[in-house]
């Protein structure tokens, strides 16, 4: 074999490789996630809008029904296995929004119901909601704690 | 046009916040697991500071359906239950405001676990 056209310069290879490989997929994977993101929460805003104005709710039922409603939707897409490509072409724009957290608990809980309805679909609802609720619940009572003691 | 106004001030919103969480998956080894604790802790924390309420009047469900907004509604629930019960409210304010949420992902969840097959991936 011809040795010089074998690359044994690490620094030439990386910068060869970096010169022939398509661009860095950061400004697409960030608009895609910024405009799916995006998507769901102005749904979010119709969702509250139509349960104010329809509906006759107050601010706090309307953004109950926000909730529960893209919780509803997240998780009827996760069983017909929709959200997954959501997830895989959205990145960070289906999981950071409320959807994320349902879909985190629907998708462990199907995949494990195997293992049985309290230890495999039961316990797995929680594998990564669980953290969440941890620390998102001790912070606040934290707070409220501090609040109470110290600014009331 | 203020209707207009405010869905496009929802739609950037949100986007941001959305792109911010692909910022981390692209650029630390962070989990969706560990970058969805860090945005409830954030909105927590944004929340307690008295910074996230005023974004969540500027742009509504851009600032409340991300999860740091979840952080912002246990944080608000915590804070007005302490104003009417006391320090009680420190530990019923939270889930209470939380409550619709996380409810109907307990139960729907169960219900779309138990309705459908598991699909190869």
């Amino acid at each position: 074999m011809d040795k010089q056209r074998v690359h044994t310069n690490p620094q030439h290879y990386s910068w060869l490789t970096e010169q022939l490989s398509p661009p860095s997929p950061l400004g697409a994977g960030l608009g895609r996630a910024f405009w799916v993101g995006g998507l769901i929460c102005v749904l979010g805003q119709a969702i509250a809008d139509a349960g104010v104005h329809w509906l006759d709710m107050n601010a706090r039922a309307a953004s109950s029904l926000t909730s529960i409603s893209l919780v509803f939707l997240t998780a009827l897409l996760t069983g017909v296995g929709v959200f997954d490509k959501l997830g895989k072409y959205a990145g960070a724009g289906s999981f950071v929004p409320i959807t994320g957290f349902a879909n985190a608990m629907v998708s462990p809980a199907l995949e494990f119901r195997r293992e049985g309805l309290v230890l495999g679909l039961g316990a797995r609802l929680f594998s990564i909601a669980g953290p969440v609720l941890v620390y998102g619940i001790g912070a606040s009572v934290l707070v409220g704690v501090i609040y109470a003691l110290f600014f009331h | 046009m203020s209707l207009l106004w405010m869905y496009l001030k929802v739609f950037l919103v949100g986007g941001a916040l959305c792109a911010i969480g692909e910022l981390l998956v692209l650029r630390t080894r962070l989990t969706p697991a560990r970058i969805l604790v860090c945005y409830i802790l954030t909105g927590v924390l944004l929340s307690a500071v008295g910074l996230y309420g005023p974004l969540a009047d500027f742009a509504g469900a851009g600032a409340t359906v991300p999860l740091t907004g979840f952080g912002h509604a246990l944080c608000q629930g915590v804070m007005s239950a302490v104003d009417e019960i006391g320090f009680i409210g420190a530990f019923t304010g939270g889930l209470s405001a939380t409550a619709g949420g996380i409810a109907a992902a307990v139960f729907f969840g169960t219900l779309i676990a138990l309705a459908f097959k598991p699909r190869a991936k």
